[in-house]
């Protein structure tokens, strides 16, 4: 390296003969390039003042004189070094090859239809592969209902670990702060009527049709649809799909299947455990803030609230559960090699699962309503 | 060691350990100003560890490693990105930002050290990507579009995008074709002659050590057995050295590139 330390790189002008002074390194690039646009065109150029050169500069100097002249005034030049021409002539011809941008697609109205087209195409599809998967696990899984020794228990009860143990404290703690938010709700509103002793029934109605299923599901669509994506994308990047197939053995079977009946198991015994610790957090409420003991509260819900709701809201939870656990298998199976890939997926995985949840649910409602149940 | 000052990075009883696995005890190296090191040995012998603890990625549990004259763990965090910016490496798998093009992957580290605008760090990019052979169509491709030797070449691309003094490569050759691979030794000996690099080359493949590295160091018994030439390490009396070098694919790779290398072992 040579002593005289960092002098920035210049293009000196005098009379029709060009000069590179100081080093031609990258951290003098942005000032470099525009002097080399100025110029615009050279045939020669005196390289005698030249400090340290490094591949951006000589990028430069390739882009001031072009290829050729760049390769003959390396190659005539004696004063320069041999690694130094080395690198000029190695940076020549690597330049050869046009190196404009590659072209950016220009957005028009046109494009921009063209893309709503698209999107909409690509939704069709998705609902009808969407069906397709469902169709395909509901085979699957009554082809493997009558062959025990195939189902595995093992991934099972690890998967049940994962989607439905571990998932208890947060799904208790949840609708314990909403049963107690709507026990509020419910009294501060009822008060008005005088009908503050009302708030049971609101909290249990709620709670057993409606907000315990609801919101474990809704956890669940977050907690578990994502995790399911994103370790079967990721299986799927590194291959392990394919390894599977190539050995004979269905994904459906090993993969799928396990995940989906966890999930099936996990979520009616959640969403009890959501009714449970929700109705427990409208009873403190009504306990300290409404003078409605626990025990009148327990006995208002036996002697007013039928059996039905309870198995109103938890019929739905097993359908919710299958939804959730399809969307997320099937959206890792879709999902390519790439990080980003697997994020979308996982994305789309939680936003569909969510939003079917709620689309049943809603569904449900109406059907139960219509049924006078 | 007499070639104390042209040592640009040199590595003093160094020791890795996970848990009680003892990977590298009191290991010594240099690596030299402008030579191809190629480093050798069997797997889980730590090639790749050692090549970790170099590059600063894992805290060595004993030893110095001194980089430019410098102590790495001794360095502020701010110093230290500095040094580590003279760095270039290429991982084993290429380890391209999946959610960037070729030429963003090789622009990154232009922006954000450099503070380059983006059409210039671009436009460098591009001359990188060139440098090292792939085609100017390929600077707008997503990595997952790419074979495995485009893989590699951008890789080395985007390690060689700040001009670093040294360059680390690990497998560079694994999972090419021979062809690709050959294309691949021949593409680093040009840029090494070129732009004047040192290299620190971890490898299986026999053909590369032949083709171009200037020193061998081989690792085995948690420290480097021999750092020499490739006819000195090839004729230690070990086990390990005597079935690499001298099994079937050795000295095919051996005969392979007897042509260029002159006298032969026979006439010693």
């Amino acid at each position: 390296m040579p002593d005289t330390a960092s002098r920035p790189g210049m293009l000196e002008q005098e009379a029709h003969r060009l000069r590179a002074v100081g080093d031609w390194t990258l951290p003098h690039y942005a000032r470099l390039r525009s002097d080399v646009i100025r110029v615009h065109e050279a045939r020669t150029i005196d390289l005698e003042r030249l400090g340290d050169l490094d591949t951006a500069g000589a990028a430069l100097l390739v882009d001031l004189l072009g290829p050729d002249t760049t390769r003959e005034i390396a190659e005539a030049s004696h004063r320069l070094t041999r690694e130094r021409r080395a690198m000029l002539i190695a940076v020549a011809d690597a330049m050869r090859v046009s190196l404009l941008p590659p072209p950016t697609p220009r957005t028009t109205p046109l494009t921009a239809l063209a893309g709503l087209g698209l999107a909409v195409e690509r939704l069709g599809r998705q609902q009808l592969t969407l069906l397709g998967f469902i169709g395909l696990t509901l085979s699957r899984l009554l082809g493997n209902l009558l062959r025990p020794w195939r189902w595995r228990f093992t991934s099972l009860v690890a998967h049940m670990q994962q989607t439905g143990l571990n998932a208890i404290p947060i799904v208790a703690l949840l609708t314990f702060l909403v049963g107690a938010v709507v026990a509020f709700l419910g009294a501060t509103v009822l008060r008005d009527f005088g009908a503050t002793v009302y708030t049971v029934n609101l909290v249990a109605y709620s709670f057993l049709r409606e907000f315990g299923v609801l919101l474990a599901a809704i956890l669940l669509a977050g907690r578990t649809a994502s995790a399911f994506t994103a370790q079967i994308g990721s299986m799927k990047a590194n291959e392990e799909l394919d390894a599977l197939r190539a050995q004979g053995l269905d994904p459906m079977e090993m993969l799928v299947l396990p995940r989906v009946l966890a999930m099936m198991i996990s979520l009616p015994i959640l969403a009890l455990i959501g009714m449970l610790s929700g109705m427990f957090g409208g009873a403190l409420v009504c306990s300290l803030a409404l003078d409605i003991p626990i025990t009148q509260f327990l006995t208002i819900l036996q002697r007013d609230i039928p059996l039905r709701h309870f198995l109103v809201g938890l019929g739905k939870a097993p359908l919710f559960a299958f939804v959730i656990a399809v969307i997320g298998c099937l959206e890792g199976m879709k999902a390519g090699a790439s990080a980003q890939s697997v994020g979308e997926h996982t994305t789309s995985s939680v936003v569909q699962s969510i939003f079917m949840v709620i689309l049943f649910d809603a569904l449900a409602a109406l059907f139960f309503l219509e049924m006078g149940w | 060691m007499t070639d104390a000052s042209n040592a640009i990075i040199e590595v003093r009883a160094l020791t890795n350990r996970f848990g009680d696995f003892v990977v590298h005890e009191e290991l010594d190296l240099d690596i030299r100003r402008g030579e191809i090191l190629g480093v050798v040995g069997g797997s889980g012998t730590g090639k790749s560890v050692l090549l970790r603890s170099i590059v600063g990625l894992k805290r060595p549990d004993g030893g110095t490693v001194r980089v430019f004259g410098e102590d790495l763990q001794r360095l502020t965090p701010a110093h230290r990105t500095r040094l580590e910016r003279r760095f270039g490496v290429l991982f084993q798998r290429g380890a391209l930002f999946t959610s960037l093009n070729l030429q963003e992957n090789v622009a990154l580290p232009l922006i954000e050290h450099v503070g380059l605008s983006r059409p210039d760090a671009e436009r460098i990019a591009r001359v990188k990507l060139a440098l090292t052979g792939l085609p100017p169509s390929s600077a707008g491709l997503r990595p997952d579009a790419l074979s495995g030797g485009m893989v590699k070449r951008a890789a080395l691309a985007r390690a060689l995008a700040l001009d670093p003094e040294v360059l680390f490569l690990d497998e560079p050759t694994a999972g090419l074709d021979p062809i690709g691979a050959a294309a691949f030794d021949r593409l680093l000996t040009t840029l090494r002659d070129a732009l004047g690099f040192s290299v620190f080359l971890v490898t299986h493949d026999l053909d590369t050590l032949y083709s171009c590295c200037d020193r061998v160091a081989v690792i085995a018994d948690r420290r480097v057995l021999a750092a020499d030439t490739l006819e000195v390490v090839a004729s230690i009396d070990d086990p390990w050295v005597r079935d690499y070098f001298h099994g079937p694919r050795g000295r095919a790779a051996a005969d392979a590139a007897r042509p260029r290398m002159g006298p032969s072992r026979e006439e010693r």
